[in-house]
């Protein structure tokens, strides 16, 4: 049914960039897709604090917010991003994993409109919410 | 505080050069640890640099307002990226330029570019708390 995989896709898990800071699948659906970031001492933002940098969840985002544009679309249609704002709520929990959902509400022939939160265990409780645009790379 | 970066900048390969006027600019080599997709830098490495500078930049700025200010912690709110262009296989630089500092909030605004730093490759902007100890 689905023309884009999102488990199959990520099967194998990531390469570059998502393996160095080891992201994981973690769940999908009709609009949406959960990644995992497990937490890593080589993550770590503030040192004093042991909380992870800000960098690794703009990293998971989009590559959730990209995940869930492919699942919308049916396929593996090649963007970019356009611009992604993360307001932080919170610091994450040293030592818990962080799972980031992004979800695709709108697609237009050249431009995907996404919206995620990041939470370390509990939904309710978010540490990001984030915005963002991608665009569609060549004719479309 | 400066001259010790986080480990996540050690992930990223982050370096630390100086401009003429003795202000932090990083450097990110290209490597299979930054990578998107094959031959181009993965946009989140691309903001983690653009942190990192903007970082930087405002310890930067703190140190120099004065030694008192020594135990500053500051905290990211928002951070917005905007990407300009596709990063490509080659070294990227990154600065940040605190556009105001107070004693609560400092915005700061970070650009990344390659081979012309008049063309930004990303460029971010971020609020952070101050916390003064």
């Amino acid at each position: 049914m689905d023309g884009f995989d999102a488990e199959r896709f990520t099967r194998h898990g990531f390469g570059g960039h998502g393996a160095a800071l080891g992201m994981r699948y973690h769940a999908h659906g009709a609009d949406w897709a959960e990644l995992a970031l497990p937490y890593d001492e080589k993550l770590i933002g503030d040192p004093g604090s042991g909380v992870i940098a800000s960098g690794p969840i703009i990293t998971m985002m989009d590559m959730a917010a990209s995940i869930a544009i492919w699942i919308r679309r049916a396929a593996f249609v090649p963007h970019a991003t356009l611009d992604l704002r993360v307001d932080y709520l919170r610091p994450a929990t040293p030592g818990k994993t962080v799972i980031g959902r992004g979800e695709c509400y709108r697609i237009t022939r050249s431009i995907a409109f996404v919206r995620g939160q990041a939470h370390d265990g509990d939904p309710a409780d978010p540490l990001a919410h984030v915005a963002g645009t991608f665009m569609v790379l060549g004719s479309w | 505080m400066v001259s010790t970066l986080p480990p996540y900048a050690a992930t990223l390969g982050v370096e630390i050069e100086r401009d003429v006027e003795g202000r932090p600019v990083l450097l990110m080599p290209f490597g299979d640890d930054v990578i998107g997709r094959p031959g181009f830098l993965h946009g989140g490495a691309i903001s983690g640099l653009l942190e990192v500078a903007a970082i930087a930049a405002l310890y930067h700025a703190i140190e120099t307002e004065g030694p008192e200010d020594a135990s500053v912690r500051i905290k990211p709110v928002t951070v917005t990226v905007d990407f300009m262009r596709g990063g490509r296989d080659k070294p990227t630089r990154a600065a940040g330029v605190v556009t105001r500092l107070g004693t609560r909030v400092a915005n700061v605004e970070a650009t990344a570019w390659q081979d012309d730093r008049d063309k930004p490759i990303a460029a971010a902007r971020m609020n952070y708390l101050i916390v003064r100890d």
